[in-house]
C-alpha cells in the first residue's frame, strides 16, 4: 500500500483483504437462513422441471389418457400410467399441473415484474418530491388497500373489461395478458408504498444531499442512489407481488372470473377450481396435487423473501 | 470589506414550518433557525462558524449551498445571487462550492465503491478526460491509496470516510468549501489528522473555508475570522487571535471557557464563566437579546431591545448593550 | 382529544361520499345493470324496463351518472331503496341477515385470531430465537403462505367427505348455517355449521397477530426504557405485565381495527366456498347477477366499516400512546 505523504495513521487502518460490496455482504447472510436456501432450491428445481415441460410432462394439456372405447378413463385414482389420477374427462392430471404451474407463473413473474416497475418508479417519486403528487397516491392507495381485495379486484376487473380500449391493448378480461395488467394495477400500490417509506428514510441520510449538493438532478438521485439502496425491500416486493398474482388469479378462477378455459390453457388456477367439486365427490387427488404445486410456490416465495429480508436488513433478524 | 468578498450572506433568515401538539391542540408553528445573519468570506480565507448544538450552523451551510431555500436574504458567490437562481444556473455553480458533512457515516452511499462516489460529481458534470486517473490522483490527494477506489465504505473507518468525503467534494476543483463539523464524529486522536490536511488543501489550492464547528478549539488554528452564533443570530464576530484575546460577548466568553488551557497554572487560575441553564427553543426565542436567558450581565434593556452587531475595533463587532473590551488575561474572577 | 376525533369524524362523511360515488361508477360500468337486468328478466316489456332504469337511476351519459348517483343517495338516505334486480325481493332483509351472519362468523374468528395468535406472539417473544420462537415463526410464515381457499377445500375434503367415508358420518357440514330446510334457532347446529369457517378465517388472522406481537413486543423488551425497568429490581413478572404487553398491545389494538378489512376479504372467499350466507357470498351473487339494487347498500356497508374503523384504529392508537402527536 503506497503510503502518501500526507497519510496519518488512520489512513490505512481497518482495510481486509478482500473487498466485500454490500450486494456480497447480504448474499453471505441469505446463505445463513436455511429455510430460504432449500426453499431456492426447491423452487429452481420446479421452475426447471415446469420449463422443461416438453420433457417432463407426460401426455398433452387436452390429451386424454386413452380410449373411451377401451374403459371408462374419468376420475380415475392415480395409477401408473396416470401418476397423479385423471380428470373428469379422463386427462392426466400430472401433465396438466404442469402445464397450470408454467402459466400460473408467467402470470404471478410478469405481474410482479410490472407492479414492481411502476411501483418502485411511483413510490420513489411521491417519496422524494412530496407534496400533492405524494398525497395523491397515499389516498389512492390507502383506498384501494382499505377495501377487501376481492371485491376490489373484481370490480375494477369488470370496470377495465368495459373500456374499449383497455381492452384493445390488453385484451378481454378472460385473457392471460388482461390478467396480468389486472394484477400489476394492484400490485403497485403495495411497492410504492413500501418504496416511498424507504425513500424518505433514505432522504434524511446526507449522501443525498451530497448528490444534490454535486449538481445531481432528480432522476439521477432516484437511479443511482435511491433504488440501488432500495433493492432489499424492492427483492421481498418482487417475492410477494409473484405469490400475490398467483393466489389472486386462483382465488379468481375459483369463483369463476379467471382465464378462458375454453383455449385449451390451464392454469393451477383453474386447476383448483375445478377441484371445487371434485372435492365434495371425494376425488382428492384432483385437489390435492395442484394444491400441493400451490403451496410449494407460495411457501418457497414466502420463505426467500424472508431470507431477502433478513439479508438486507440484518437489525430486524427474525428467527431461523 | 465586503467588495471582494467571495461570498456574501445578507440578512438570511431560515425559518422551518411543523406542527407542535400541545395538550389536544395541533398548533402550527415557526422554528426559527436563522433570523438575520450576514457574514462574508473572502477569497482564501477561513471563516469559523461556532454554536451551540441547534444553533442553526448547518441550516446556514445548507442555505448557502442552496440545498434548502431560504426564507428571505440573499447569498451572493462572486456577486451573484443564488437565491432565484435558475437550474442549469445553479448547477454550473455547484462545481465552485462544495460541502463536506458532518456525518461520515450518512455522507457516503453504502452502494457506490469510493471511486464511483468520488467520479460522480465528475460525471454529473461530464468532465472531459480520465475519470479513473484523476480519481486516483484526488485519493492520494487527501492521504488514501488510489486502490482504495474499487472498495466500499462500509470498509473504512471514520476518519478514512472522511477523507473521501473531502476528495468528492474537491473533484470539481471548487474555490469554496462549506465544512459542516467535518470532524465532530471523529476520534480526538483523528482530528488533527484531517484538520491539516484541509489546511495542507487550502494552501495547495487556494480554497476558501466556511468552517462550522460547535467548540472554538477546533476553528481556532484554521480560522482567520470567527464568528459566533447563538440562537439563530451571529453575536460576535472577529479575528480569531482578537476573539480569544478579547471576547466582548458574554456568550464568546462562556465558549472560551468551556475550551480547556494546556497550561495547568493558567488553567488553574484563568478567569471561568460557566453557563447555566437550557437553550430557549427556537420557537419561541427570548425577546430582546436572544442570550439574556443565560447571561450573567442581562440588565432591563437586553430584554426590551435587541442589540445590534456594532463594531468596537478594527474587524471585530458584537452583539451586546454591554460589551467587555478588556482582554481575558486582565480580567478577574468578578461576577 | 375529543377535538381530535371530531375533526377526523368531519372526513368520515365526504370520503364516504366520494368513494360510494367511485364504486357507483365502477359498478355501472362494471355490471352494466340494464344489460343484467334483461338477462335476468328475458322477455321483459319496455315498460318494466323503463321502470328499473327510472327507479335506480340508470340515464347515460356522464351527466346521467352524476344525476342517477344522487338520485340512488337521495333514496338510500330517504330508505327508498329499489327492489333488488328479480323485481320482487326487498333488499334491506336479505342483507341484514346476510351482515348478522357475517358478523357472527367475523367475531368469533377474529376472537380467536386474537386470543391465540397474540398467545403465539407473546410465547415466541420471550425466549427470542428458541425453538417455540422458530415454532412460531416458521408456523406463521405457513399460515399466511396458505391460501384460505386451500385450506377451506382441504377441511371439507377431510372433515366432511373422508370423515363420512370413514366413520359413515360428517364431522362438519359443509355449507349454510342451518342444514336445508330448518327451522328456529338451535346453538349447536350453528356451531357445527361455523366451526370450519371459522378456522379457516382464523388461521390467517393468528398467522398475522402472532408475528406482529411478537415483533412488537421484542421491539418493547429491547427498549432503553425496559432496561431501566429491569434494573431498578422490579420482578420480571411485574415487567412483563405492566411495561411490556401494555406498550406492546397499542400496535396490536391498532391492527385489530384496521384488519376488519381483511377480515372481509377472507370472509368472501371462505363465504363462497361454504356457501355460507353472509356479506361475502351476498356479493359474490349479487355481482354474478349484476344486481345494481343490492350492489349499492351492501358496497356502503362495506365501504362505510372500513372507514369507521380506520378512523377507531387512529383514535385508539392516539389515546394508548401517549407520544402520538395527532397531526
Ligand atoms: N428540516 C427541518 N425542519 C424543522 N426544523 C429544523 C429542520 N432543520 C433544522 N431544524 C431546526 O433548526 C434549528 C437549527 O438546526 P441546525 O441543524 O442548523 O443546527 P446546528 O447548529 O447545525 O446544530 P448541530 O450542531 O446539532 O448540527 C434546530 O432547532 C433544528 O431543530
Ligand atoms: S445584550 Fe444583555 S443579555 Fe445580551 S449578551 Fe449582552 S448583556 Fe447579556
Ligand atoms: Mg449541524
Amino acid at each position: 500500500m503506497a503510503e502518501s505523504e500526507l497519510s496519518s495513521l488512520d489512513a490505512s487502518v481497518g482495510l481486509t483483504a478482500e473487498s466485500l460490496s454490500p450486494g456480497r455482504l447480504a448474499y453471505r447472510r441469505f446463505l445463513t437462513h436455511k429455510a430460504a436456501v432449500v426453499s431456492v432450491f426447491v423452487l429452481a428445481l420446479l421452475v426447471l422441471w415446469v420449463l422443461l415441460s416438453p420433457w417432463t410432462a407426460r401426455y398433452g394439456v387436452n390429451e386424454q389418457v386413452f380410449d373411451i372405447s377401451k374403459g371408462p378413463n374419468q376420475n380415475l385414482p392415480p395409477a401408473d400410467f396416470a401418476w397423479f389420477g385423471t380428470d373428469i374427462i379422463g386427462r392426466d392430471v400430472y401433465s396438466r399441473v404442469l402445464y397450470g404451474v408454467r402459466v400460473s407463473l408467467i402470470i404471478g413473474l410478469a405481474s410482479a415484474v410490472f407492479s414492481l416497475a411502476l411501483g418502485s418508479l411511483i413510490g420513489a417519486v411521491a417519496g422524494l418530491k412530496g407534496g400533492l403528487f405524494d398525497d395523491i397516491v397515499m389516498r389512492v392507495t390507502d383506498v384501494f388497500l382499505a377495501f377487501p381485495f376481492l371485491v376490489a379486484l373484481l370490480v375494477v376487473r369488470n370496470m377495465f373489461g368495459a373500456v374499449g380500449w383497455i381492452t384493445v391493448i390488453v385484451g378481454q378480461p378472460s385473457s392471460i395478458r388482461f390478467m396480468v395488467f389486472l394484477f400489476a394495477v394492484f400490485g403497485w400500490m403495495g411497492v410504492a408504498r413500501v418504496l416511498r417509506a424507504q425513500v424518505l428514510s433514505l432522504k434524511e441520510r446526507e449522501f443525498i444531499e451530497a448528490a444534490r449538493a454535486l449538481g445531481a438532478s432528480n432522476a439521477r438521485i432516484i437511479i443511482r442512489h435511491l433504488l440501488p439502496n432500495s433493492i432489499g425491500p424492492m427483492l421481498v416486493s418482487l417475492s410477494l407481488g409473484v405469490v400475490g398474482a398467483i393466489v389472486s388469479e386462483a382465488t379468481l378462477s375459483l369463483f369463476g372470473y379467471g382465464p378462458d378455459p375454453g383455449t385449451g390453457a390451464t392454469s393451477l388456477g383453474l386447476l383448483v377450481a375445478g377441484s371445487k367439486s371434485a372435492v365434495r365427490a371425494g376425488y382428492w387427488w384432483l385437489a390435492l396435487y395442484p394444491f400441493a404445486a400451490l403451496l410449494v410456490i407460495t411457501l418457497c416465495v414466502s420463505f426467500i423473501g424472508d431470507g431477502l429480508r433478513d439479508a438486507f436488513d440484518p437489525k430486524h433478524g427474525g428467527g431461523r | 470589506m465586503s467588495a471582494d468578498q467571495l461570498l456574501q450572506v445578507s440578512s438570511l433568515v431560515k425559518e422551518f414550518k411543523v406542527k407542535t401538539v400541545t395538550g389536544i391542540r395541533s398548533v402550527d408553528q415557526t422554528v426559527h433557525a436563522v433570523s438575520g445573519v450576514s457574514f462574508g468570506v473572502g477569497s482564501g480565507e477561513t471563516l469559523g462558524l461556532v454554536g451551540e448544538s441547534g444553533s442553526g450552523k448547518s441550516t446556514i451551510g445548507r442555505c448557502v449551498l442552496r440545498l434548502i431555500e431560504p426564507t428571505s436574504g440573499t447569498v451572493r458567490f462572486r456577486g451573484r445571487d443564488l437565491v432565484g437562481m435558475r437550474k442549469e444556473e445553479l448547477r454550473a455553480l455547484r462545481r465552485e462550492m462544495q460541502i463536506v458533512f458532518q456525518d461520515p457515516y450518512a455522507s457516503l452511499d453504502p452502494r457506490l465503491t469510493v471511486g464511483s462516489a468520488i467520479s460522480e460529481p465528475l460525471d454529473i458534470h461530464r468532465t472531459p478526460g480520465d475519470h479513473g486517473a484523476k480519481v486516483a490522483e484526488l485519493l492520494e490527494l487527501v492521504g488514501l491509496s488510489p486502490d482504495h477506489a474499487s472498495r466500499f465504505p462500509h470498509e473504512f473507518s471514520g476518519g478514512q470516510r472522511q477523507r473521501i468525503g473531502i476528495a468528492r467534494a474537491l473533484a470539481l476543483r471548487p474555490k469554496f468549501l462549506v465544512l459542516d463539523e467535518p470532524v465532530s464524529a471523529l476520534d480526538v486522536s483523528i482530528q488533527a489528522g484531517v484538520i491539516n490536511l484541509l489546511q495542507d488543501l487550502q494552501n495547495e489550492m487556494g480554497l476558501s473555508y466556511l468552517f462550522i464547528a460547535h467548540d472554538l478549539s477546533v476553528v481556532r488554528h484554521i480560522s482567520d475570522r470567527i464568528a459566533v452564533m447563538y440562537l439563530g443570530k451571529i453575536v460576535e464576530v472577529a479575528p480569531s487571535e482578537e476573539l480569544h484575546a478579547v471576547p466582548a460577548h458574554p456568550y464568546t466568553e462562556a465558549l472560551l471557557s468551556a475550551v480547556p488551557e494546556p497550561d495547568p497554572v493558567v488553567e488553574r487560575q484563568r478567569h471561568r464563566m460557566i453557563l447555566t441553564g437550557d437553550v430557549p427553543s427556537p420557537i419561541n426565542p427570548p425577546s430582546g437579546c436572544r442570550f439574556r436567558t443565560r447571561c450573567p450581565k442581562a440588565a432591563e434593556i437586553c430584554a426590551a431591545e435587541e442589540p445590534v452587531l456594532t463594531t468596537i475595533s478594527e474587524g471585530h463587532e458584537v452583539a451586546c448593550h454591554f460589551p467587555d473590551s478588556t482582554p481575558v488575561s486582565l480580567r478577574g474572577t468578578r461576577s | 382529544m375529543l377535538r381530535y376525533a371530531l375533526r377526523r369524524a368531519v372526513w368520515l362523511l365526504p370520503t364516504l361520499i366520494l368513494v360510494t360515488f367511485l364504486v357507483y361508477v365502477a359498478l355501472r360500468l362494471g355490471t352494466d345493470p340494464l344489460a343484467s337486468y334483461r338477462r335476468t328478466n328475458i322477455r321483459v316489456s319496455k315498460k318494466k324496463v323503463d321502470e328499473y332504469i327510472a327507479a335506480n337511476g340508470l340515464y347515460s351519459g356522464a351527466f346521467g351518472y352524476v344525476r342517477g348517483y344522487f338520485q340512488w343517495l337521495w333514496g338510500f338516505i330517504t330508505l327508498d331503496w329499489p327492489r333488488s334486480i328479480k323485481g320482487s325481493r326487498e333488499v334491506w332483509p336479505h342483507l341484514k341477515d346476510a351482515l348478522a351472519n357475517s358478523i357472527r362468523l367475523g367475531l368469533v374468528a377474529s376472537m380467536v385470531g386474537i386470543l391465540v395468535g397474540n398467545a403465539f406472539g407473546v410465547l415466541a417473544a420471550l425466549r427470542p430465537g428458541r425453538l417455540r420462537d422458530t415454532l412460531v415463526n416458521s408456523g406463521a410464515l405457513v399460515g399466511l403462505a396458505v391460501p384460505p381457499f386451500v385450506s377451506a377445500l382441504l377441511l371439507q375434503l377431510l372433515f366432511a367427505v373422508y370423515w363420512q367415508k370413514w366413520f359413515g358420518y360428517a364431522l362438519f357440514p359443509v355449507s349454510g348455517v342451518y342444514p336445508p330446510g330448518h327451522q328456529g334457532f338451535d346453538l349447536f347446529l350453528m356451531i357445527k355449521h361455523m366451526a370450519l369457517p371459522v378456522v379457516v378465517v382464523a388461521i390467517q388472522s393468528i398467522a398475522v397477530y402472532s408475528r406482529y406481537m411478537r415483533a412488537s413486543l421484542l421491539d418493547v423488551l429491547n427498549s432503553e426504557y425496559m432496561r431501566t425497568a429491569r434494573s431498578k429490581g422490579i420482578s420480571e413478572r411485574r415487567v412483563l405485565v405492566h411495561h411490556a404487553l401494555r406498550n406492546a398491545l397499542i400496535p396490536v389494538t391498532t391492527l385489530a381495527f384496521l384488519d376488519v378489512g381483511a377480515v372481509v376479504g377472507g370472509l368472501i372467499i371462505t363465504e363462497g366456498l361454504f356457501e355460507y350466507p353472509g356479506m361475502g357470498r351476498f356479493f359474490l351473487v349479487a355481482y354474478g347477477n349484476g344486481d345494481f339494487p343490492e350492489l349499492m347498500p351492501w358496497m356502503v356497508v362495506i365501504i362505510g366499516s372500513v372507514v369507521t374503523f380506520n378512523l377507531l384504529a387512529d383514535i385508539a392508537y392516539a389515546k394508548l400512546d401517549p407520544r402520538i402527536r395527532l397531526g
